[in-house]
């Protein structure tokens, strides 16, 4: 009965108040978008037709259900701001939405929240855009299937593809991002979710991430960024199954962590960058389950991580498995399968029964003096890494683990 | 046909050839004799333009022999010490240098030693199994075998059996009489009488001398060529 | 030439070693990629064997080899034969057979296992990597009349090229981190240089880092590479060149 009586409080304004929907296009009523607002009421529905418009700062003030048929095409001109929406539970979608302004003032976008709730923007295409998809104080709001495409090629020059700044509960799924300054950008967003999005080629990180608190992000791919993608001064961060592919460059991360602290790593692959990991003052992070395969680093840690947990992890064909630049170590890295390990397996329990030591000397020098990456796998280093093994000197003594697992893990 | 002129060479500090002058001609036959370590198998690897003198030079039929290698072509040679690839066989080695001098101008093959030491019916044998004997037979073939103007015969009958070294002999023998120019060195001078014309004196590198069989029998009244040499040396 | 050629390469593939060579690469080779469930790690054992045992064998095979055929080098001086054409010959038939061997018994294997740029390179290497070490084998050989001295000699510069130029190189960086000095170092070494080559197609992650940006700038474009290999290509002719000089005035 309860449920009934909520259902039908929902359902009955709906049907005694019954939306209007208006249309328009070239042989409608309306021929501009800012007209069918300017008519329309709380809860009407917009159908607009194929065609461009150039609309000039197109401001939706109104609850309204904006909705492109066949990709009708919101022109900028490069000098405006496309859409701007300044009221609760409007939705947009359905528009090819190009060429907004562009400023070194303002924070241009394809589409602006201005301070609402409940916006939803799916099934969008914006191109060629300073900012593409742009939240400014928003909550509850959904940012769904949209395709995002700039041709940036300065840092300077291009904003970012899905802009977050001070939201809260935002839903940034099955994006697709790519040609802008960050692929999607965090800065003080707390409970949010980014699942299944694609982020890739663009020009600094695929996911910037600041003092964005108790967020998820699951299922995403961030495959060659500028530099990856950076996760810093957060906290409650979850990050699961993603993919970080192909980052490449000195100062290039699949994932880059800077003071974290109480967040969890599960399920993700970290394929082929110049560093799989990169961990800075970050604590108590659980890491485990994840793929590290052909990285030039799998992970680097610096001294200044502490009671990070690396567990559970597939360490596969990395150049150098874990690199750190100090010789204090506080982080546990047990029950990990590295396919470098050479010990052996008395007793088969599929641990090892000698520790695992995943720095090699060679990449604490390499650490110290990078030009010496040129020596790297020649015999004079091999020599050098086989010694170190029997008699450590170099490398931190409790940087180990301790019961490294024989056989490769189902993940 | 090759004429020396103040040939001189050193290996390290040591004067091997000093100044070396002489001048051979066809239908001689030489002994190049002297003590071990006088300077002949260098003297005849200097002919052979295996050693480059460091100072003088040789022409063979006036032609410098530095700048023309295709001279060799007139050339058999006997080494001291004939080694060959080790893998090959007999058959294998004689194809091999027939391979490499054969030419449009070239002569038919004289086979008649390798007949006579019987080497024909070993063809298969690989070098490395044979005997020094038979290695020194298949060098002896090898130098008649293109029917060359010169032959340099370099201590040629040093471990071969007596049958086979009379063989040689004969062969030496008919090859002087075809007009050809044949130098010979050897420790065992009783077996060069019947052979050479000339003699060639050589002691620590120097040519002592080089003159007609028969003078040197006439200035020593010896007829042995071992006795006259001995003569020369008492007279010294 | 092609006569003696023909006959210098059929002795040596008459030779066990060559054989046993051939052999014992393709043993390794097929056993890494099949034993090995993890293919990156099967090429990096056998980089690890183009890089020492290649050079190896094939500086101290080739130093043998020359010594023991000095009577049959005699030979064929005393024969109407131009020492230039002895000389290249026996290089051709070295540096063919012992590729041979290396294609045989690595090359062919990396080609079918392994990704098809790091193969081709790897190859590349190793045949190269022969070439060259045959060509110092050559210039030790000639170098000394004494057969225990010149394999003396040829152990030295294996030893120096795979890896006393590598310590004086690190020691170098320590006091002088210089980015040019490393490329203009790696050309003065062709295990360096073959090493370099492939690590840019094999570790391409890390060397995307500081340095790679170094080496990749310069050996990863396609003039860069070609510079490369005309560096190697030098290695060859600069190194035998020298030894048909020594050997074209050399008493034999």
């Amino acid at each position: 009965m309860k449920t009934l009586l909520y259902i039908l409080s929902f359902t009955l304004p709906a049907l005694c108040c019954s939306a209007k929907t208006i249309r328009v296009g070239k042989q409608q009523p309306f021929t501009t978008i800012r007209e069918a607002i300017a008519a329309a009421e709380k809860g009407d529905t917009i159908l607009v037709e194929n065609g461009t418009y150039r609309e000039r700062n197109l401001v939706i003030n109104k609850p309204v259900f904006l909705k492109g048929i066949g990709l009708p095409v919101l022109d900028g001109e490069k000098k405006y701001e496309i859409v701007a929406i300044k009221a609760d539970n409007v939705t947009v979608e359905g528009f090819r939405i190009v060429h907004s302004g562009n400023s070194s003032l303002e924070d241009i976008a394809g589409i602006k929240i201005y301070n609402r709730h409940n916006v939803i923007i799916r099934n969008n295409t914006l191109e060629d855009n300073f900012f593409g998809i742009y939240s400014l104080y928003g909550i509850n709001c959904i940012i769904e299937n949209n395709s995002i495409t700039s041709f940036g090629t300065a840092e300077l020059q291009s904003g970012n593809g899905i802009h977050c700044w001070k939201s809260d509960s935002m839903r940034i799924i099955g994006n697709s991002i790519s040609g802008h300054r960050d692929g999607i950008y965090f800065e003080f967003v707390t409970n949010s979710v980014i699942w299944r999005n694609e982020s890739y080629n663009n020009i600094r990180y695929g996911l910037h991430f600041m003092f964005s608190h108790n967020d998820a992000y699951a299922c995403n791919i961030f495959r060659e960024n500028g530099a990856g993608v950076a996760v810093m001064f957060s906290h409650g961060v979850k990050m699961f199954h993603n993919f970080f592919e192909k980052n490449w460059g000195d100062a290039a991360y699949g994932l880059l962590l800077k003071e974290i602290s109480d967040s969890r790593i599960d399920g993700n692959y970290f394929t082929g960058n110049t560093s799989g990991i990169y961990m800075e003052g970050t604590s108590r992070i659980q890491v485990e389950k994840n793929e590290f395969s052909t990285n030039g680093w799998a992970m680097k840690i610096q001294a200044s991580c502490l009671d990070n947990v690396i567990t559970g992890n597939n360490f596969l064909a990395n150049t150098f498995d874990v690199g750190t630049n100090g010789s204090l170590v506080l982080n546990t890295f047990d029950h990990n399968y590295w396919d470098k390990y050479e010990g052996y397996d008395l007793d088969k329990n599929n641990t090892g029964d000698i520790p695992y030591r995943p720095v090699s000397l060679y990449s604490m020098i390499v650490e110290k003096n990078p030009a010496a990456m040129m020596l790297f796998r020649s015999f004079m280093t091999s020599l050098l890494d086989k010694s170190e093994k029997v008699i450590p000197t170099l490398t931190p003594e409790n940087l180990k683990d301790n019961y490294p697992i024989m056989k490769r893990l189902h993940l | 046909m090759i004429i020396a002129s103040n040939v001189s060479k050193k290996f390290g500090r040591l004067r091997v050839l000093n100044n070396i002058s002489v001048t051979c001609n066809k239908g001689e036959c030489i002994a190049l004799i002297g003590p071990n370590g006088s300077g002949k198998t260098t003297f005849i690897k200097s002919i052979l333009g295996m050693v480059v003198p460091d100072s003088g030079f040789i022409t063979f039929n006036g032609k410098n022999i530095l700048h023309d290698w295709l001279y060799r072509k007139h050339v058999g040679y006997m080494p001291q010490i004939g080694r060959y690839p080790d893998n090959m066989t007999i058959g294998q080695v004689f194809n091999m240098m027939k391979d490499i001098r054969a030419d449009k101008t070239s002569k038919a093959t004289d086979e008649w030693l390798l007949e006579e030491f019987g080497l024909n019916q070993v063809m298969s044998k690989r070098m490395r199994t044979l005997s020094g004997g038979t290695r020194q037979k298949v060098s002896a073939s090898l130098a008649f075998l293109f029917n060359p103007d010169i032959l340099i015969l370099d201590e040629p009958t040093a471990g071969l059996d007596p049958l086979a070294s009379e063989k040689l002999k004969e062969k030496i023998i008919l090859e002087k009489s075809k007009d050809k120019l044949i130098l010979i060195t050897s420790h065992i001078l009783s077996e060069l009488d019947e052979l050479i014309t000339h003699v060639m004196y050589m002691q620590e590198g120097n040519l002592l001398f080089h003159k007609k069989l028969a003078e040197l029998q006439q200035e020593t009244g010896e007829q042995k060529l071992s006795k006259a040499i001995a003569a020369v040396m008492l007279k010294k | 030439m092609t006569r003696i050629i023909k006959y210098v390469f059929t002795d040596i593939l008459r030779n066990k070693i060559v054989l046993g060579y051939t052999a014992f690469l393709l043993l390794i080779s097929l056993s890494v990629f099949t034993l090995e469930d993890n293919t990156s790690k099967g090429i990096l054992s056998l980089l690890n064997i183009i890089l020492i045992i290649v050079p190896l064998v094939s500086i101290i095979f080739s130093t043998t080899y020359i010594y023991n055929s000095a009577e049959f080098i005699e030979l064929l001086v005393s024969q109407p034969l131009k020492r230039k054409h002895i000389w290249s010959s026996l290089f051709t038939g070295l540096a063919g057979s012992l590729s041979c061997s290396f294609f045989i018994g690595a090359g062919l294997p990396i080609l079918f296992f392994a990704p098809a740029a790091i193969g081709l390179i790897m190859t590349a290497m190793g045949l190269l990597l022969s070439i060259i070490f045959v060509a110092i084998a050559m210039l030790a050989a000639v170098m000394t009349r004494d057969k225990a001295k010149g394999i003396g000699i040829s152990i030295f510069l294996w030893l120096y090229f795979s890896l006393l130029f590598d310590v004086f190189i690190l020691f170098q960086f320590q006091d002088y981190p210089l980015e040019k000095f490393m490329i203009i170092a790696s050309a003065c070494n062709p295990i360096d240089l073959s090493r370099i080559l492939i690590l840019l197609k094999m570790d391409i992650s890390a060397l995307m880092g500081f340095t790679g940006a170094v080496f990749r700038d310069f050996f990863g474009t396609q003039p860069g590479l070609a510079i490369a290999f005309l560096v190697l290509g030098l290695w060859v002719m600069v190194t035998f060149w020298l030894s048909l000089r020594k050997f074209n005035r050399k008493d034999l």
